[in-house]
Protein backbone atom coordinates (compact mmCIF):
# COMPACT_ATOMS: atom_id res chain seq x y z
CA UNK A 1 0.00 0.00 0.00
CA UNK A 2 1.32 3.42 -0.78
CA UNK A 3 0.36 6.59 0.96
CA UNK A 4 0.76 8.78 -2.09
CA UNK A 5 -2.33 10.34 -3.53
CA UNK A 6 -3.39 9.60 -7.03
CA UNK A 7 -3.31 12.46 -9.54
CA UNK A 8 -6.03 14.92 -8.76
CA UNK A 9 -8.25 14.17 -11.71
CA UNK A 10 -9.05 10.53 -11.40
CA UNK A 11 -11.07 10.10 -8.26
CA UNK A 12 -14.25 11.81 -9.28
CA UNK A 13 -14.11 10.84 -12.91
CA UNK A 14 -12.94 7.24 -12.80
CA UNK A 15 -15.45 6.09 -10.24
CA UNK A 16 -17.61 3.59 -11.98
CA UNK A 17 -21.34 4.15 -11.83
CA UNK A 18 -22.82 2.16 -8.99
CA UNK A 19 -25.01 -0.67 -10.05
CA UNK A 20 -28.02 -1.57 -8.00
CA UNK A 21 -27.62 -4.61 -5.86
CA UNK A 22 -25.96 -5.60 -2.60
CA UNK A 23 -23.39 -2.99 -1.64
CA UNK A 24 -19.95 -3.97 -0.46
CA UNK A 25 -19.06 -3.50 3.21
CA UNK A 26 -16.64 -0.75 4.01
CA UNK A 27 -16.40 -1.37 7.76
CA UNK A 28 -17.17 -4.57 9.60
CA UNK A 29 -17.02 -4.29 13.35
CA UNK A 30 -16.83 -7.58 15.23
CA UNK A 31 -17.22 -7.81 19.00
CA UNK A 32 -15.57 -4.46 19.63
CA UNK A 33 -15.02 -3.57 23.27
CA UNK A 34 -13.37 -0.42 24.48
CA UNK A 35 -12.34 0.76 27.92
CA UNK A 36 -11.27 4.18 29.19
CA UNK A 37 -9.21 2.92 32.12
CA UNK A 38 -11.78 0.86 33.98
CA UNK A 39 -14.80 2.46 32.32
CA UNK A 40 -16.27 0.03 29.82
CA UNK A 41 -17.40 2.46 27.11
CA UNK A 42 -18.20 0.18 24.16
CA UNK A 43 -19.63 -3.28 24.68
CA UNK A 44 -19.60 -6.05 22.07
CA UNK A 45 -20.30 -3.79 19.12
CA UNK A 46 -21.19 -5.55 15.87
CA UNK A 47 -21.86 -3.30 12.90
CA UNK A 48 -21.62 -3.81 9.17
CA UNK A 49 -21.35 -0.49 7.36
CA UNK A 50 -21.94 -0.41 3.61
CA UNK A 51 -20.17 1.74 1.07
CA UNK A 52 -21.71 4.79 -0.62
CA UNK A 53 -24.28 5.16 2.08
CA UNK A 54 -24.79 7.62 4.86
CA UNK A 55 -24.79 5.77 8.16
CA UNK A 56 -26.03 7.79 11.11
CA UNK A 57 -25.15 6.99 14.68
CA UNK A 58 -27.58 8.37 17.22
CA UNK A 59 -27.99 8.07 20.96
CA UNK A 60 -28.01 10.13 24.15
CA UNK A 61 -24.87 11.84 25.55
CA UNK A 62 -22.32 9.39 26.86
CA UNK A 63 -23.67 6.43 24.90
CA UNK A 64 -20.34 5.88 23.14
CA UNK A 65 -21.30 7.15 19.68
CA UNK A 66 -18.39 9.60 19.45
CA UNK A 67 -16.04 7.02 20.94
CA UNK A 68 -17.09 4.54 18.28
CA UNK A 69 -16.57 6.87 15.32
CA UNK A 70 -13.16 7.90 16.67
CA UNK A 71 -12.22 4.24 16.91
CA UNK A 72 -12.86 3.82 13.18
CA UNK A 73 -9.80 5.94 12.32
CA UNK A 74 -8.03 5.15 15.60
CA UNK A 75 -8.10 8.79 16.69
CA UNK A 76 -9.28 7.42 20.04
CA UNK A 77 -5.71 6.29 20.65
CA UNK A 78 -4.65 9.88 21.36
CA UNK A 79 -6.21 9.22 24.78
CA UNK A 80 -3.57 7.22 26.64
CA UNK A 81 -5.79 5.10 28.91
CA UNK A 82 -7.80 3.52 26.07
CA UNK A 83 -7.80 -0.25 25.61
CA UNK A 84 -9.69 -2.20 22.94
CA UNK A 85 -10.54 -5.77 22.08
CA UNK A 86 -12.28 -7.28 19.09
CA UNK A 87 -11.70 -6.21 15.52
CA UNK A 88 -12.72 -3.62 12.98
CA UNK A 89 -12.27 -4.80 9.41
CA UNK A 90 -11.85 -1.94 6.99
CA UNK A 91 -11.88 -3.19 3.40
CA UNK A 92 -10.66 -6.68 4.39
CA UNK A 93 -7.94 -5.58 6.81
CA UNK A 94 -8.13 -5.39 10.59
CA UNK A 95 -7.29 -1.81 11.50
CA UNK A 96 -5.86 -2.98 14.83
CA UNK A 97 -3.43 -5.28 12.98
CA UNK A 98 0.22 -4.82 13.93
CA UNK A 99 1.29 -3.91 10.40
CA UNK A 100 -1.49 -1.36 9.91
CA UNK A 101 0.01 2.13 10.30
CA UNK A 102 -2.52 4.69 11.53
CA UNK A 103 -1.13 7.24 9.07
CA UNK A 104 -2.08 4.94 6.20
CA UNK A 105 -5.56 4.31 7.59
CA UNK A 106 -6.25 8.00 8.19
CA UNK A 107 -5.32 8.87 4.62
CA UNK A 108 -8.19 6.65 3.47
CA UNK A 109 -10.57 7.61 6.23
CA UNK A 110 -11.03 11.34 6.62
CA UNK A 111 -12.65 13.02 9.59
CA UNK A 112 -14.70 16.15 10.20
CA UNK A 113 -14.90 17.27 13.80
CA UNK A 114 -17.62 18.67 16.00
CA UNK A 115 -16.13 22.15 16.22
CA UNK A 116 -14.80 23.61 12.98
CA UNK A 117 -11.03 23.39 13.35
CA UNK A 118 -9.32 25.02 10.40
CA UNK A 119 -5.62 25.75 10.83
CA UNK A 120 -4.63 29.39 11.44
CA UNK A 121 -3.40 29.48 7.86
CA UNK A 122 -4.76 30.70 4.54
CA UNK A 123 -7.73 28.91 2.98
CA UNK A 124 -5.40 27.58 0.30
CA UNK A 125 -2.88 26.23 2.81
CA UNK A 126 -5.65 24.60 4.80
CA UNK A 127 -6.81 22.59 1.82
CA UNK A 128 -3.30 21.89 0.55
CA UNK A 129 -2.21 20.65 3.99
CA UNK A 130 -3.17 17.01 3.44
CA UNK A 131 -1.73 16.68 -0.07
CA UNK A 132 1.46 18.37 1.12
CA UNK A 133 2.04 16.01 4.03
CA UNK A 134 1.61 13.16 1.58
CA UNK A 135 4.37 14.55 -0.57
CA UNK A 136 2.73 16.61 -3.28
CA UNK A 137 4.84 19.69 -4.01
CA UNK A 138 3.86 20.51 -7.58
CA UNK A 139 2.04 23.85 -7.48
CA UNK A 140 -0.19 23.02 -10.44
CA UNK A 141 -1.40 19.78 -8.91
CA UNK A 142 -1.97 21.51 -5.58
CA UNK A 143 -3.97 24.26 -7.27
CA UNK A 144 -6.08 21.63 -8.93
CA UNK A 145 -6.68 19.68 -5.71
CA UNK A 146 -7.61 22.88 -3.86
CA UNK A 147 -10.16 23.89 -6.47
CA UNK A 148 -11.62 20.41 -6.80
CA UNK A 149 -11.90 19.97 -3.03
CA UNK A 150 -13.49 23.38 -2.49
CA UNK A 151 -15.96 22.68 -5.30
CA UNK A 152 -16.63 19.29 -3.76
CA UNK A 153 -17.51 20.97 -0.48
CA UNK A 154 -19.72 23.53 -2.28
CA UNK A 155 -17.75 26.51 -1.04
CA UNK A 156 -15.61 27.33 -4.08
CA UNK A 157 -17.78 30.23 -5.25
CA UNK A 158 -17.71 31.82 -1.80
CA UNK A 159 -13.94 31.74 -1.35
CA UNK A 160 -12.35 31.58 -4.80
CA UNK A 161 -11.36 35.25 -4.70
CA UNK A 162 -9.76 35.08 -1.28
CA UNK A 163 -7.85 31.84 -1.16
CA UNK A 164 -4.87 33.54 0.44
CA UNK A 165 -6.89 34.97 3.32
CA UNK A 166 -6.81 33.40 6.76
CA UNK A 167 -9.48 30.76 7.19
CA UNK A 168 -10.29 32.26 10.60
CA UNK A 169 -11.97 35.17 8.85
CA UNK A 170 -14.77 32.90 7.61
CA UNK A 171 -18.06 32.25 9.39
CA UNK A 172 -18.49 29.08 11.44
CA UNK A 173 -20.50 27.38 8.73
CA UNK A 174 -17.98 28.27 6.06
CA UNK A 175 -15.16 27.08 8.31
CA UNK A 176 -16.86 23.71 8.68
CA UNK A 177 -17.20 23.37 4.91
CA UNK A 178 -13.50 24.32 4.61
CA UNK A 179 -12.81 21.45 7.00
CA UNK A 180 -14.89 19.14 4.81
CA UNK A 181 -12.98 20.37 1.75
CA UNK A 182 -9.71 19.81 3.61
CA UNK A 183 -10.84 16.26 4.28
CA UNK A 184 -11.77 15.73 0.59
CA UNK A 185 -8.30 16.89 -0.41
CA UNK A 186 -6.72 13.69 0.89
CA UNK A 187 -9.10 11.86 -1.47
CA UNK A 188 -10.49 9.56 1.19
CA UNK A 189 -12.69 6.52 0.76
CA UNK A 190 -14.70 7.11 3.94
CA UNK A 191 -15.60 10.36 5.69
CA UNK A 192 -16.29 10.25 9.40
CA UNK A 193 -18.31 13.16 10.76
CA UNK A 194 -18.54 13.70 14.50
CA UNK A 195 -21.58 15.92 15.10
CA UNK A 196 -20.46 18.24 12.29
CA UNK A 197 -23.36 20.65 12.62
CA UNK A 198 -23.72 20.92 16.39
CA UNK A 199 -21.83 24.24 16.46
CA UNK A 200 -23.59 25.68 13.40
CA UNK A 201 -26.67 27.82 12.81
CA UNK A 202 -29.70 26.30 10.99
CA UNK A 203 -28.82 27.68 7.55
CA UNK A 204 -25.23 26.43 7.71
CA UNK A 205 -26.55 23.12 9.00
CA UNK A 206 -28.82 22.83 6.00
CA UNK A 207 -25.90 23.47 3.66
CA UNK A 208 -23.79 20.80 5.32
CA UNK A 209 -26.69 18.34 5.18
CA UNK A 210 -27.17 18.98 1.46
CA UNK A 211 -23.47 18.50 1.02
CA UNK A 212 -23.55 15.15 2.80
CA UNK A 213 -26.31 13.98 0.46
CA UNK A 214 -24.20 15.06 -2.46
CA UNK A 215 -20.98 13.47 -1.22
CA UNK A 216 -22.42 10.01 -0.69
CA UNK A 217 -22.22 9.39 -4.45
CA UNK A 218 -18.45 9.21 -4.11
CA UNK A 219 -17.78 8.49 -0.48
CA UNK A 220 -19.06 6.34 2.34
CA UNK A 221 -20.14 8.62 5.16
CA UNK A 222 -20.55 7.80 8.82
CA UNK A 223 -22.09 10.61 10.81
CA UNK A 224 -22.63 10.94 14.54
CA UNK A 225 -25.49 13.23 15.42
CA UNK A 226 -27.61 13.95 18.43
CA UNK A 227 -30.18 15.56 16.19
CA UNK A 228 -32.65 12.81 15.34
CA UNK A 229 -34.37 14.82 12.62
CA UNK A 230 -31.00 15.20 10.97
CA UNK A 231 -30.40 11.46 11.05
CA UNK A 232 -33.87 10.89 9.57
CA UNK A 233 -33.28 13.50 6.85
CA UNK A 234 -29.88 12.48 5.57
CA UNK A 235 -29.04 8.88 6.42
CA UNK A 236 -29.72 5.55 4.75
CA UNK A 237 -29.02 3.47 7.82
CA UNK A 238 -29.16 4.37 11.46
CA UNK A 239 -27.53 2.76 14.47
CA UNK A 240 -28.97 3.56 17.88
CA UNK A 241 -26.39 3.43 20.68
CA UNK A 242 -27.29 3.25 24.36
CA UNK A 243 -24.86 2.79 27.27
CA UNK A 244 -22.10 1.57 24.98
CA UNK A 245 -24.20 -1.00 23.16
CA UNK A 246 -25.88 -1.05 19.78
CA UNK A 247 -29.57 -1.36 20.53
CA UNK A 248 -30.75 -1.35 16.98
CA UNK A 249 -29.18 -0.97 13.55
CA UNK A 250 -31.37 -0.87 10.47
CA UNK A 251 -32.64 1.13 7.52
CA UNK A 252 -33.30 4.68 8.71
CA UNK A 253 -36.91 4.52 7.50
CA UNK A 254 -37.54 1.46 9.61
CA UNK A 255 -35.83 2.84 12.71
CA UNK A 256 -37.92 5.99 12.61
CA UNK A 257 -41.25 4.47 11.57
CA UNK A 258 -41.28 1.02 13.06
CA UNK A 259 -38.43 0.35 15.48
CA UNK A 260 -38.22 -3.18 16.78
CA UNK A 261 -36.79 -2.30 20.20
CA UNK A 262 -38.91 -0.38 22.70
CA UNK A 263 -35.87 1.61 23.89
CA UNK A 264 -35.34 2.89 20.35
CA UNK A 265 -38.95 3.93 20.19
CA UNK A 266 -38.68 5.71 23.54
CA UNK A 267 -35.59 7.57 22.39
CA UNK A 268 -36.82 8.68 18.97
CA UNK A 269 -40.15 9.75 20.39
CA UNK A 270 -38.28 11.96 22.86
CA UNK A 271 -39.13 10.15 26.05
CA UNK A 272 -35.48 10.30 27.16
CA UNK A 273 -32.08 11.50 25.95
CA UNK B 1 -38.15 35.17 55.50
CA UNK B 2 -35.51 37.24 53.74
CA UNK B 3 -31.85 36.87 54.49
CA UNK B 4 -30.59 40.13 53.01
CA UNK B 5 -31.56 43.11 55.17
CA UNK B 6 -31.83 45.88 52.61
CA UNK B 7 -31.80 48.77 55.13
CA UNK B 8 -28.64 47.37 56.59
CA UNK B 9 -27.05 47.08 53.14
CA UNK B 10 -27.16 50.83 52.66
CA UNK B 11 -25.26 51.38 55.92
CA UNK B 12 -22.78 48.62 55.23
CA UNK B 13 -22.10 49.75 51.67
CA UNK B 14 -20.30 52.84 52.96
CA UNK B 15 -17.96 50.70 55.07
CA UNK B 16 -17.31 48.35 52.20
CA UNK B 17 -16.47 51.18 49.85
CA UNK B 18 -14.09 52.73 52.38
CA UNK B 19 -12.29 49.41 52.74
CA UNK B 20 -12.05 49.15 48.96
CA UNK B 21 -10.57 52.63 48.72
CA UNK B 22 -8.08 51.92 51.51
CA UNK B 23 -6.75 48.78 49.84
CA UNK B 24 -6.54 50.51 46.49
CA UNK B 25 -4.26 53.02 48.21
CA UNK B 26 -2.11 50.28 49.75
CA UNK B 27 -1.58 48.57 46.41
CA UNK B 28 -0.84 51.87 44.67
CA UNK B 29 1.75 52.63 47.37
CA UNK B 30 3.41 49.26 46.77
CA UNK B 31 3.67 50.05 43.07
CA UNK B 32 4.99 53.56 43.74
CA UNK B 33 7.68 52.23 46.06
CA UNK B 34 9.13 50.04 43.34
CA UNK B 35 8.90 52.80 40.76
CA UNK B 36 10.62 55.35 43.00
CA UNK B 37 13.55 53.04 43.77
CA UNK B 38 13.91 52.32 40.06
CA UNK B 39 13.74 56.00 39.17
CA UNK B 40 16.39 56.95 41.76
CA UNK B 41 18.64 54.19 40.51
CA UNK B 42 18.24 55.25 36.89
CA UNK B 43 18.76 58.91 37.75
CA UNK B 44 21.98 58.19 39.70
CA UNK B 45 23.39 55.96 36.99
CA UNK B 46 22.58 58.33 34.17
CA UNK B 47 23.93 61.44 35.91
CA UNK B 48 27.06 59.54 36.96
CA UNK B 49 27.76 57.73 33.77
CA UNK B 50 26.59 59.90 30.93
CA UNK B 51 29.78 62.00 31.10
CA UNK B 52 31.85 59.02 30.06
CA UNK B 53 29.59 57.93 27.20
CA UNK B 54 31.30 58.80 23.96
CA UNK B 55 32.42 57.05 20.82
CA UNK B 56 35.81 56.45 22.45
CA UNK B 57 34.13 54.58 25.27
CA UNK B 58 32.97 52.00 22.76
CA UNK B 59 36.25 51.73 20.86
CA UNK B 60 38.80 51.62 23.70
CA UNK B 61 39.93 48.80 25.91
CA UNK B 62 39.86 49.09 29.69
CA UNK B 63 42.65 51.20 31.15
CA UNK B 64 44.32 52.30 34.37
CA UNK B 65 43.14 55.83 33.63
CA UNK B 66 39.37 56.28 33.97
CA UNK B 67 39.16 58.79 31.09
CA UNK B 68 40.77 56.29 28.67
CA UNK B 69 38.69 53.31 29.75
CA UNK B 70 36.31 51.72 27.31
CA UNK B 71 34.20 48.62 26.91
CA UNK B 72 35.31 47.42 23.49
CA UNK B 73 36.53 44.01 24.68
CA UNK B 74 33.51 43.54 26.95
CA UNK B 75 30.92 44.30 24.27
CA UNK B 76 32.59 42.02 21.75
CA UNK B 77 32.94 39.36 24.46
CA UNK B 78 29.25 39.60 25.34
CA UNK B 79 28.29 39.28 21.68
CA UNK B 80 30.50 36.21 21.28
CA UNK B 81 28.93 34.78 24.41
CA UNK B 82 25.45 35.26 22.94
CA UNK B 83 26.55 33.55 19.73
CA UNK B 84 27.18 30.42 21.79
CA UNK B 85 24.29 30.75 24.24
CA UNK B 86 21.49 31.53 21.76
CA UNK B 87 21.77 28.48 19.47
CA UNK B 88 22.76 26.02 22.21
CA UNK B 89 20.10 27.02 24.72
CA UNK B 90 17.35 27.41 22.14
CA UNK B 91 18.04 24.09 20.47
CA UNK B 92 18.20 22.20 23.77
CA UNK B 93 15.35 24.15 25.35
CA UNK B 94 12.86 23.98 22.50
CA UNK B 95 13.84 20.37 21.82
CA UNK B 96 13.18 19.42 25.43
CA UNK B 97 9.86 21.27 25.44
CA UNK B 98 8.75 19.53 22.24
CA UNK B 99 9.71 16.15 23.63
CA UNK B 100 7.95 16.70 26.97
CA UNK B 101 4.78 18.19 25.49
CA UNK B 102 4.36 16.26 22.25
CA UNK B 103 6.17 12.94 22.47
CA UNK B 104 6.54 11.94 26.12
CA UNK B 105 3.72 9.80 27.48
CA UNK B 106 1.95 11.13 30.53
CA UNK B 107 3.33 9.24 33.51
CA UNK B 108 4.68 9.92 37.00
CA UNK B 109 8.30 9.96 35.88
CA UNK B 110 7.70 12.59 33.21
CA UNK B 111 5.63 14.66 35.65
CA UNK B 112 8.61 14.53 38.01
CA UNK B 113 10.89 15.78 35.23
CA UNK B 114 8.53 18.66 34.48
CA UNK B 115 8.34 19.76 38.13
CA UNK B 116 12.10 19.60 38.48
CA UNK B 117 12.73 21.68 35.40
CA UNK B 118 10.72 24.45 37.03
CA UNK B 119 12.77 23.93 40.20
CA UNK B 120 16.01 24.23 38.23
CA UNK B 121 14.97 27.72 37.21
CA UNK B 122 15.27 28.67 40.89
CA UNK B 123 18.81 27.32 41.43
CA UNK B 124 21.24 30.20 42.21
CA UNK B 125 23.43 31.16 39.28
CA UNK B 126 26.60 30.65 41.38
CA UNK B 127 25.77 26.96 41.50
CA UNK B 128 25.58 26.86 37.71
CA UNK B 129 28.96 28.61 37.68
CA UNK B 130 30.47 25.86 39.85
CA UNK B 131 28.93 23.24 37.58
CA UNK B 132 30.44 24.93 34.54
CA UNK B 133 33.83 25.24 36.21
CA UNK B 134 33.87 21.55 37.12
CA UNK B 135 32.46 20.13 33.91
CA UNK B 136 33.31 22.43 31.03
CA UNK B 137 36.45 24.28 32.21
CA UNK B 138 38.17 21.39 34.02
CA UNK B 139 36.70 18.02 32.98
CA UNK B 140 36.29 18.75 29.27
CA UNK B 141 39.35 20.98 29.50
CA UNK B 142 37.80 23.84 27.56
CA UNK B 143 39.70 26.32 29.74
CA UNK B 144 38.46 29.80 30.56
CA UNK B 145 36.97 30.19 27.10
CA UNK B 146 33.93 31.66 25.39
CA UNK B 147 32.74 28.12 24.70
CA UNK B 148 32.96 27.04 28.36
CA UNK B 149 31.22 30.18 29.59
CA UNK B 150 28.61 29.99 26.82
CA UNK B 151 27.73 26.39 27.66
CA UNK B 152 27.47 27.30 31.35
CA UNK B 153 25.18 30.23 30.59
CA UNK B 154 23.11 27.97 28.31
CA UNK B 155 22.51 25.58 31.21
CA UNK B 156 21.56 28.52 33.41
CA UNK B 157 18.81 29.80 31.12
CA UNK B 158 17.75 26.39 29.78
CA UNK B 159 14.98 25.91 32.38
CA UNK B 160 13.49 29.32 31.56
CA UNK B 161 13.42 28.54 27.84
CA UNK B 162 11.99 25.06 28.42
CA UNK B 163 9.19 26.34 30.65
CA UNK B 164 8.31 29.24 28.30
CA UNK B 165 8.34 26.93 25.26
CA UNK B 166 6.25 24.32 27.06
CA UNK B 167 3.65 26.93 27.86
CA UNK B 168 3.59 28.20 24.27
CA UNK B 169 3.26 24.66 22.91
CA UNK B 170 0.57 23.76 25.43
CA UNK B 171 -1.46 26.81 24.37
CA UNK B 172 -1.90 25.36 20.86
CA UNK B 173 -5.41 23.86 20.88
CA UNK B 174 -5.61 20.09 20.59
CA UNK B 175 -8.26 20.42 17.87
CA UNK B 176 -5.52 21.61 15.52
CA UNK B 177 -3.35 18.58 16.29
CA UNK B 178 -6.36 16.29 15.83
CA UNK B 179 -7.12 17.84 12.45
CA UNK B 180 -3.58 17.12 11.34
CA UNK B 181 -3.43 13.57 12.70
CA UNK B 182 -6.82 12.78 11.16
CA UNK B 183 -5.35 13.46 7.71
CA UNK B 184 -2.60 10.93 8.25
CA UNK B 185 0.15 13.31 9.36
CA UNK B 186 2.91 11.98 11.60
CA UNK B 187 3.80 13.58 14.93
CA UNK B 188 6.76 15.39 13.43
CA UNK B 189 4.77 16.73 10.46
CA UNK B 190 2.16 17.98 12.90
CA UNK B 191 4.78 19.63 15.10
CA UNK B 192 6.57 21.25 12.16
CA UNK B 193 3.49 22.46 10.28
CA UNK B 194 0.92 23.13 13.01
CA UNK B 195 2.36 23.28 16.52
CA UNK B 196 5.55 25.25 15.92
CA UNK B 197 4.06 27.92 13.62
CA UNK B 198 1.36 28.55 16.23
CA UNK B 199 3.73 28.58 19.20
CA UNK B 200 6.82 30.27 17.75
CA UNK B 201 5.89 33.78 19.01
CA UNK B 202 5.68 32.51 22.59
CA UNK B 203 8.85 30.49 22.21
CA UNK B 204 10.79 33.44 20.79
CA UNK B 205 9.51 35.84 23.43
CA UNK B 206 10.54 33.50 26.24
CA UNK B 207 13.90 32.80 24.65
CA UNK B 208 14.77 36.46 24.18
CA UNK B 209 13.87 37.24 27.78
CA UNK B 210 16.04 34.33 28.87
CA UNK B 211 18.93 35.54 26.70
CA UNK B 212 18.64 39.00 28.19
CA UNK B 213 19.07 37.38 31.58
CA UNK B 214 22.20 35.61 30.34
CA UNK B 215 23.72 38.82 29.05
CA UNK B 216 23.38 40.51 32.45
CA UNK B 217 24.44 37.51 34.56
CA UNK B 218 27.77 37.90 36.41
CA UNK B 219 28.10 35.21 39.06
CA UNK B 220 28.78 32.20 36.81
CA UNK B 221 31.46 34.17 34.96
CA UNK B 222 33.15 35.11 38.24
CA UNK B 223 33.16 31.48 39.36
CA UNK B 224 34.57 30.25 36.06
CA UNK B 225 37.33 32.81 36.39
CA UNK B 226 36.75 35.10 33.43
CA UNK B 227 39.37 37.88 33.44
CA UNK B 228 38.16 41.44 33.94
CA UNK B 229 40.89 43.30 32.15
CA UNK B 230 41.53 42.20 28.63
CA UNK B 231 43.64 44.22 26.24
CA UNK B 232 42.87 42.19 23.12
CA UNK B 233 39.83 41.02 21.19
CA UNK B 234 38.69 37.41 21.40
CA UNK B 235 39.58 35.57 18.20
CA UNK B 236 37.48 32.43 18.39
CA UNK B 237 35.35 30.24 20.61
CA UNK B 238 38.35 28.88 22.53
CA UNK B 239 39.70 32.34 23.23
CA UNK B 240 39.41 33.87 26.67
CA UNK B 241 37.24 36.95 26.95
CA UNK B 242 35.48 39.35 29.23
CA UNK B 243 31.85 40.39 29.24
CA UNK B 244 29.87 43.54 30.06
CA UNK B 245 28.77 42.62 33.59
CA UNK B 246 32.31 41.45 34.45
CA UNK B 247 33.78 44.72 33.25
CA UNK B 248 31.24 46.71 35.26
CA UNK B 249 31.90 44.59 38.33
CA UNK B 250 35.63 45.23 37.99
CA UNK B 251 35.25 48.98 37.67
CA UNK B 252 33.03 49.23 40.75
CA UNK B 253 35.69 47.40 42.79
CA UNK B 254 38.41 49.93 41.94
CA UNK B 255 39.36 52.39 44.68
CA UNK B 256 39.34 55.49 42.44
CA UNK B 257 35.93 57.16 42.56
CA UNK B 258 36.16 58.13 38.88
CA UNK B 259 35.99 54.45 37.96
CA UNK B 260 32.60 54.23 39.61
CA UNK B 261 31.35 56.74 37.05
CA UNK B 262 32.90 54.65 34.28
CA UNK B 263 31.02 51.68 35.72
CA UNK B 264 27.80 53.70 35.55
CA UNK B 265 28.48 54.35 31.86
CA UNK B 266 28.93 50.61 31.38
CA UNK B 267 25.64 49.98 33.16
CA UNK B 268 23.87 52.40 30.80
CA UNK B 269 25.19 50.43 27.83
CA UNK B 270 24.12 47.12 29.36
CA UNK B 271 20.69 48.50 30.20
CA UNK B 272 20.22 49.87 26.71
CA UNK B 273 21.06 46.42 25.37
CA UNK B 274 18.51 44.80 27.69
CA UNK B 275 15.81 47.30 26.78
CA UNK B 276 16.43 46.65 23.09
CA UNK B 277 16.19 42.88 23.57
CA UNK B 278 13.04 43.12 25.67
CA UNK B 279 11.47 45.47 23.13
CA UNK B 280 12.12 42.91 20.41
CA UNK B 281 10.37 40.33 22.58
CA UNK B 282 7.35 42.61 23.10
CA UNK B 283 7.30 43.45 19.39
CA UNK B 284 7.25 39.77 18.42
CA UNK B 285 4.53 39.04 20.93
CA UNK B 286 2.31 41.85 19.65
CA UNK B 287 2.95 41.24 15.99
CA UNK B 288 2.18 37.53 16.06
CA UNK B 289 -0.74 37.65 18.46
CA UNK B 290 -2.46 34.29 18.73
CA UNK B 291 -5.09 33.90 16.07
CA UNK B 292 -6.91 30.91 17.41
Amino acid sequence: MTTTIKPATDVLENKEPKVKGPKASVYKTNQLNLWYGSNHALKNIDLDIKENEVTAIIGPSGCGKSTYIKTLNRMIETIPSVKTSGEIIYRDRNIFGKDYQVEELRTKVGMVFQKPNPFPKSIYDNIAYGPRIHGIKNKKILDEIVEKSLRGAAIWDEVKDRLQENAYGLSGGQQQRICIARCLAIEPDVILMDEPTSALDPISTLKVEELVQDLKKDYSIIIVTHNMQQAARISDKTAFFLNGEVVEYDETDKIFSNPSDSRTEDYISGRFG
Amino acid sequence: MRYINHEDVAVRTKKRLTKNLLLKGVFAAATTFGLIVLAVLLYRIITQGSGYLSLDFFTSFSSRIPENSGIRAAIVGSIYLMLVVAPVSMFLGVGTAIYLEEYATKNKFNDLIKVNISNLAGVPSVVFGLLGLTIFVRYFDLGISILAAGLTMSLLILPIIIVASQEAIRAVPNELRDASFAMGATKWQTILRVVLPASIPGILTGSILALSRAIGETAPLVVIGIPTILMFMPDGLMSTFTALPMQIYDWTKRPQVAFHDVAAAGIIVLMALLIIMNSIAVFIRNKYQKRY
